[in-house]
């Protein structure tokens, strides 16, 4: 528990709270241009949340308490995942009370509780969210649990910071197990993300919505806290894939002063992988709900043959 | 250097993995095709490769002939029967698509349980492909099996032999070329025999489902 | 003097000539006795071959590419023999074919031709000293048959030809792997390169064979070899195959090839059994040999088609050579390779004269066969004698077969005797009673315009007699050392 450790944590979290809207930003613009069309501004996000924080907050009759903090603890887990993942250095305090799988768990927790409150209001589009989002979530966790798996077999070890390490210190080599656990990765983030071709982030017809439809009922502060949280998530699940399979460039324990050279860096990766994710939504169709449960077995299965060819490959 | 190039075979094997998963996932022929010429031209990668690091001429020209049929001739043929049968799309598969996978990781961990006490016996240098080889040649048999037009069995029959073709250079670094030219030769008059099938098929059924050719049963 | 090695030239050269020539002229008037010419020279170059291996010793030719020694010496004689009588049989039946109207110019041309390539290829399998080689001949054996099988264009023929083709496709591609096991084996002992696939070098080192890997690769071959041979349960393909193709190839498919398949399990057996100690390879053998002859047995109740029930006689028949030579042994090895010689001459008698009688009634179907006795005695009474001959009744070849492998079960798996006397007898009732059915009572068939040829069926019937009442000394002397290279 170094004052150094303490302090790099605490900056992640800042960063993460303060960058997670501009990345949002920094996609949308992205994919606006490669759509051929005109790009809202970069903080076209902030302005959004400081409008809907002035708003006042809308809540139906039949809602229970189950409604008002749903947002609050899926802003809270978000965050706290966001302080485990490795975004800028390893030597993080609380990485050591947290590993890959309590990650899954806090996600896990944040989507039960969406997935609740959206039932609460009793509204047929709420329920169906829920459903629906409960089957992505339902197929992209054993997905994300297996990637997980291959990463922490090659290095013996759950904890993110420790997997982070020892991915950063192998010498280069082409490993295909972490290729497709890296291709796995990407399938499952973008089905946890809402981004096509799961999820239409943009859509306003109702039956195409899977996250959005959780949050339809929800105005105000609320609003905010969620659409915060979505990005939130988004980041946390790139600095999640940046951390597994570009680690370089994070500052190790015990060098502290790396951590300058590291917040460029981490925003340089960033960016790289906005523009991947932007060109990826542009490319793809979306695709019918029945086709997602295909998508994720196939994510399941990438994953799931990484390891294999990790146990006969390289063992 | 070296060293790259040996990690770079268990690259190529575990493309090959993926492209055979690919071909049972797959719904359109045309696409099929295409995976069909990838997996050829990762094979004479991985056959290129294994000549480089063992000094072995002959793998070459194993590579070359390889490449001549099953990255250029037997593709061409191939597309040349969709054409003219014009067949674009096969839906239809005897169980659905999350299931064929799932039964495929269960033949891949049984073909590298199955492989393991040979590999450990073998000095050749992709020896650790060998279960690899295997689980492909598995997974093609089992696209055999699940679809029912022709052109789907044909392919997977085809990639078959990609998959025996493998296995015999990761397990020994290649066989005798006499017995390589035999069998090359032996897959294109099998490939052409197969081109004229289909024709004949279609004119009897003028379709190319397989359903039909389920008539003869026992009395 | 000319080199030892001639006759093998010769033998081999022919077929492949012939295929050429055929593949040119063969739709002409006079195609099928060009066909028959280039079998007879066949038979010739055969023969002499023959009888420098057992007048002399065995031949290893071009390189110790080729090997000639008793075990496949006689089964060249016997290729060569039965390949030629069936082209003498194809002769009159492939012409009123052509008169029907089920073949044409081009299709002649194509049966022709492949016949001869046909019979070259097994005869490639038979001499080649390199197992990888002896695949690529399997295979091509397979290849030439397969567009010969769907020649008539029907939807059944095209049926039993796809089914052919995969299902030995797929059997064969388990023999390739199971041969490149075979080749890692040797590469660990005797080195790679061309010399580790050859079969003499491998018999003289087998001893030092890794047994774990000679395993995997048995089990490999036997599937993949055994799919070609027909055994239980990889025997789908058979009986389409024979029901829906032209007689003549029924009668090549049952007589020769199968025997082929059955002789490269055999090669693969000697090796297998040199490294392992257990007697794997036998019991397998014994396995699909049982189960093949007791399913074959059952199912020839259900025949409606008269070529499909003899093809399941023929897997029955296979099945009692895989029991035969799973029991090893000087005496089962012998009753195997009598049975082997007797098994297909006297099917390829029954093919023969089932093929002419098929033709005068217009029809497969047992039902609609009748009276073949009055319509010509000739053929009813080849065909009840063969049918005899086959189910094993003395004084024929079969019988003497069928008796030394029963006798040798007897006394070495004694359990295994009644299930195989049942099944035999099982047999005996469900052939006998539709043969008699065929042959007597009044007829319904037509005369054909051109006259069948019987004397294959008679000469075949003949020597198959002679093998069951008298086995000449230097044909028993022959089986005797084959017997004792298959060891066991």
């Amino acid at each position: 528990m170094s004052v150094a450790g303490i302090v790099a944590q605490l900056l992640e979290i800042a960063l993460a709270l303060a960058a997670a809207p501009l990345l949002v930003g920094w996609v949308d613009q992205w994919r606006a241009r490669l759509q051929n069309k005109s790009a809202p501004p970069l903080l076209q996000s902030y302005r959004v949340l400081r409008k809907l924080f002035h708003k006042e907050s809308v809540v139906a009759d039949s809602a229970t308490m189950l409604f008002r903090i749903a947002p609050y603890v899926k802003f809270g887990c978000m965050t706290l995942i966001c302080a485990i993942v490795p975004t800028l250095s390893t030597d993080l305090p609380l990485a050591t009370a947290a590993d890959a799988i309590a990650l899954v768990g806090l996600l896990a927790l944040a989507r039960t509780f969406l997935a609740l409150a959206a039932m609460d209001i009793g509204t047929a589009f709420g329920t169906m969210g829920a459903r629906r989002d409960m089957l992505v979530g339902f197929l992209a966790e054993p997905a994300l649990l297996m990637t997980l798996f291959s990463a922490s077999l090659i290095t013996r070890s759950t904890s993110l910071a420790n997997m982070v390490e020892s991915i950063a210190h192998r010498p280069f080599a082409l490993e295909p197990s972490l290729a497709f656990a890296g291709i796995a990765f990407t399938m499952v983030s973008l089905a946890e993300n809402a981004r096509v071709p799961v999820d239409n982030p943009a859509t306003h017809l109702e039956l195409t919505m899977i996250h959005e439809a959780l949050i339809l009922e929800y105005s105000g502060r609320h609003l905010a806290m969620m659409e915060w949280a979505a990005a939130l998530k988004l980041f946390a699940y790139s600095c999640i894939g940046l951390a597994l399979f570009f680690p370089w460039g994070l500052a190790q324990s015990g060098t502290p002063l790396a951590m300058i050279i590291a917040m460029p860096v981490l925003i340089f990766k960033l960016a790289i992988g906005g523009v991947a994710l932007a060109l990826i939504e542009t490319v793809s169709a979306k695709m019918r709900i029945f086709r997602v449960p295909e998508f994720l077995a196939t994510a399941f299965l990438l994953a799931v043959i990484g390891l294999l060819v990790h146990q006969l490959l390289e063992s | 250097m070296r060293a790259l190039l040996s990690q770079s075979i268990n690259l190529y094997a575990a493309s090959l993995l993926i492209v055979s998963f690919a071909m049972i996932s797959q719904r359109r022929i045309l696409s099929l095709v295409h995976l069909y010429t990838t997996q050829g031209a990762t094979l004479v990668l991985a056959t290129a490769t294994v000549a480089y690091l063992t000094n072995q001429p002959h793998l070459f020209y194993s590579a070359a002939i390889t490449l001549a049929l099953k990255v250029v001739l037997i593709p061409i043929l191939l597309h040349r029967v969709i054409d003219r049968l014009d067949v674009r799309w096969d839906v239809e598969t005897l169980i659905n698509i999350p299931t064929t996978m799932l039964i495929g990781i269960v033949l891949v961990v049984f073909a590298f349980n199955l492989a393991l006490p040979i590999s450990q016996l073998s000095s050749s240098i992709a020896r650790s492909t060998l279960g690899i080889a295997l689980a492909c040649v598995l997974l093609s048999f089992m696209m055999m099996i699940v679809r029912s037009k022709a052109i789907p069995q044909v392919i997977g029959f085809l990639a078959m032999e990609n998959g025996l073709f493998f296995a015999a250079t990761s397990a020994t670094n290649g066989m005798p070329m006499i017995v390589e030219l035999g069998i090359a030769l032996d897959v294109l008059v099998g490939a052409l025999i197969l081109g004229v099938f289909m024709f004949q098929i279609r004119e009897q059924f003028d379709s190319l489902d397989i359903s039909h050719l389920e008539k003869l049963r026992e009395e | 003097m000319l080199p030892a090695t001639f006759p093998l030239f010769l033998t081999l050269l022919l077929p492949v000539a012939g295929g050429v020539v055929l593949g040119l002229y063969g739709h002409r008037d006079k195609g099928p006795e060009l066909n028959a010419a280039f079998s007879a020279a066949t038979l010739a170059a055969a023969l002499w071959l023959t009888a420098e291996v057992v007048f002399g010793t065995s031949v290893l030719g071009f390189g110790e590419r080729f090997f000639i020694d008793p075990l496949n010496a006689f089964l060249v004689a016997l290729t060569a023999l039965v390949g030629f009588t069936t082209s003498i049989f194809s002769m009159p039946y492939m012409r009123i074919e052509r008169e029907h109207g089920k073949m044409t110019g081009p299709r002649m041309r194509l049966f022709h031709s492949m016949y001869q390539l046909f019979i070259a290829m097994m005869l490639v399998a038979l001499t080649t000293n390199n197992l990888g080689v002896l695949w690529v001949a399997m295979e091509a054996a397979t290849l030439t048959t397969v567009l010969l099988v769907s020649v008539y264009r029907t939807p059944a023929s095209l049926e039993a030809a796809w089914k052919y083709f995969i299902l030995c496709g797929v059997g064969i591609a388990q023999a390739l792997f199971g041969t490149m096991l075979l080749y890692l084996a040797a590469d660990r002992v005797i080195g790679g390169g061309e010399g580790a696939l050859l079969w003499t070098h491998l018999a003289a080192v087998k001893e030092q064979l890794e047994p774990n890997i000679l395993a995997l690769a048995f089990v490999f071959l036997m599937l993949g070899y055994g799919t070609k041979v027909g055994l239980v349960p990889v025997h789908n393909w058979l009986p389409d195959a024979h029901a829906e193709g032209p007689t003549p190839i029924s009668a090549v498919l049952s007589g020769l090839l199968l025997n082929v398949a059955l002789y490269a399990i055999l090669r693969c057996k000697v090796l297998a059994d040199g490294a392992m100690t257990n007697g794997l390879p036998g019991r397998m053998m014994i396995g699909f040999g049982i189960l093949s002859v007791v399913v074959a047995a059952f199912f020839l109740f259900r025949q409606r088609d008269v070529k499909r029930m003899f093809a399941y006689s023929s897997i029955e028949h296979m099945g009692l050579m895989t029991f035969a030579f799973g029991l090893g042994g000087p005496i089962a090895n012998f009753a195997g390779l009598l049975h082997m010689t007797v098994h297909s001459l006297t099917k390829s008698a029954i093919f023969f004269a089932v093929g002419h009688a098929t033709q005068r009634a217009g029809s497969q179907v047992m039902d609609e066969i009748r009276g073949l006795l009055q319509a010509s005695p000739t053929l009813g009474w080849g065909l009840t004698i063969g049918s005899l001959a086959i189910l094993g009744m003395p004084p024929f070849g079969v019988f003497a077969s069928e008796f030394l492998i029963l006798t040798s079960a007897m006394r070495q798996l004694p359990w295994a005797t009644p299930v195989l006397l049942l099944s035999l007898a099982v047999a005996f009732a469900a052939v006998f009673g539709r043969v008699q059915a065929m042959v007597f009572g009044d007829t319904n068939l037509a005369a054909t315009t051109h006259r069948p040829a019987l004397f294959p069926v008679f000469l075949h019937l003949g020597l198959t007699l002679m093998l069951g009442l008298f086995v000449p000394p230097f044909l028993g002397q022959w089986y005797r050392q084959a017997a004792a290279l298959i060891g066991g």
